[in-house]
């Protein structure tokens, strides 16, 4: 689905990315760990072209997407991406929210939209909310909400950099819980982030970066008991702690 | 005289006498004309100008625009009103006879250059992580701009651009400095002919006051109506 060939991302003098390889198939959950400023989230951002690589080629569903010809537009539509900050639209309502694309991209009538976005806001059982904005909501509840609006465009994979980074502790699972949800209907997914109980449970695949290069790429059950690489093991001893 | 009769007697010298009010009423409609087509035409320059310079960073073709922007925006705040506008009106539209549209123009570019800042100050204002979301599911940098980024500009923007807008008006208050006739060159017009000052010069200050009221009003029903996403 995602063929990622040779990215390397520098900004100024400081390459962030060197020279990565891998490739995302239809149906792969892959989990991106690894340390602060390993460059996960920059490689995940690169997918759909956030940050544009420096060089090297991403190649989706056979369109390469860092080609200057192609739309980036139209490919965004078919990837949902949810962030570590929510980043829903404050002076919209939720159910403005999940609307907004579909409608203003011409992909669903208003009816239409506003029928599938009712839909998904029964699903994660915020109904409740859909006159609210964002303002009144916790961050669990924000989250779960740009989870579904990504969803509102029937994306073909999504994108998930550090979803429950910026969470209180008690609301993690909620959010955990409906991407695990996700991953079970067979949606394609790669995420960022340091819950490793996630990992463990819902990845097929597991990225280790560290300093730009993905040092182990790995299943999960093997990652976590028998690491190959040396900073793997580091890595893992230091968070997986006994005290 | 009684102290009440010399005031009926003035009043009726300001504002009865050769029909004097009309010359008010037309002054209080050309001030508040030039003022509201400069406006719109100060959000437009202005916004244009915002545009320009947000995009100038991510987009090499604007650099020339770009610079070219900042040097308007140098001139024109550099500069007063009044010479501009005798520039305009003497120099540079010597053969358009419409003094109006002169002023119009003058202050609309006047009030483009203020209104840039404010609304680049605006659009800088928005949480960078809301452009991200919207090009995320697929809109293009326009539709972002148009339905994610402008409301919440707006909307941290409002008392500046209603502080701006009421500056605007009073400044309007020069155009008599060329052929025309507005609130203040009204009230000048009718002091010259009573001898009187005192009932010309309140009034035209009364007439600009309830003016500004008026707007303040307007700008408080909006900035009401915009916070409602605040309340939590």
């Amino acid at each position: 689905m995602i063929e990622i060939k040779n990215i390397k991302k520098s900004f100024g003098k400081n390459e962030v990315l060197k020279n990565i390889n891998t490739e995302i198939k239809k149906g792969d959950k892959v989990v991106i760990i690894g340390p602060s400023g390993s460059g996960k989230s920059t490689l995940l951002r690169c997918m759909n072209l956030l940050e544009t690589p420096t060089s090297g080629s991403i190649v989706f569903q056979g369109t390469d997407i860092t080609d200057k010809k192609s739309d980036i537009n139209k490919i965004r539509q078919r990837m949902g991406m949810v962030f570590q900050h929510f980043n829903l639209f404050p002076h919209l309502t939720v159910l403005e929210n999940i609307m907004l694309a579909p409608v203003k991209l011409n992909l669903q009538t208003k009816e239409e939209a506003e029928e599938n976005a009712l839909r998904l806001l029964e699903r994660i059982g915020l109904s409740d909310k859909k006159y609210e904005y964002p303002a009144m909501l916790s961050g669990g509840q924000k989250q779960r909400i740009a989870i579904v609006r990504s969803l509102s465009m029937k994306p073909e994979i999504m994108l998930f950099d550090e979803p429950t980074s910026a969470l209180d502790p008690e609301m993690i699972g909620e959010v955990l819980k409906l991407m695990k949800d996700l991953a079970e209907d067979g949606m394609t997914m790669v995420v960022v982030t340091h819950e490793m109980g996630f990992a463990k449970s819902v990845a097929n695949r597991i990225l280790f970066m560290d300093e730009g290069k993905i040092l182990e790429e790995n299943n999960p059950q093997d990652f976590f008991l028998n690491p190959v690489h040396e900073r793997s093991k580091e890595f893992l001893s230091k968070i997986l702690y006994n005290i | 005289m009684t102290k009440l009769e010399n005031f009926i007697n003035s009043f009726n010298k300001t504002f009865i006498v050769e029909g004097r009010y009309k010359l008010f009423a037309s002054g209080i409609s050309n001030t508040i004309f030039i003022a509201f087509f400069a406006t719109l035409m100060g959000i437009a320059i202005g916004l244009f100008i915002a545009l320009v310079k947000t995009n100038a960073k991510n987009n090499r073709k604007l650099f020339v625009l770009d610079k070219i922007c900042s040097l308007y925006v140098t001139i024109i705040r550099g500069t007063p009103v009044v010479v501009q506008l005798l520039i305009m009106y003497y120099v540079i539209f010597v053969n358009i006879d419409n003094s109006i549209l002169v002023a119009i123009l003058t202050f609309g570019i006047n009030s483009g250059a203020y209104v840039s800042e404010i609304a680049r100050a605006g659009i800088e204002s928005v949480d960078k992580g809301q452009i991200e979301a919207g090009m995320s599911l697929g809109l293009d940098r326009k539709k972002t701009m148009i339905y994610i980024i402008f409301p919440q500009a707006l909307k941290n923007i409002l008392p500046a651009l209603g502080n701006e807008f009421i500056a605007l008006l009073k400044e309007t208050s020069v155009a008599g400095y060329v052929p025309i006739i507005d609130l203040t060159k009204a009230g000048d017009i009718v002091r010259s002919r009573t001898w009187e000052p005192f009932f010309p010069l309140y009034s035209v200050a009364l007439f600009y006051l309830v003016m500004v009221v008026g707007l303040t009003a307007v700008q408080k029903r909006l900035e009401r109506r915009l916070s409602e996403s605040d309340r939590n």
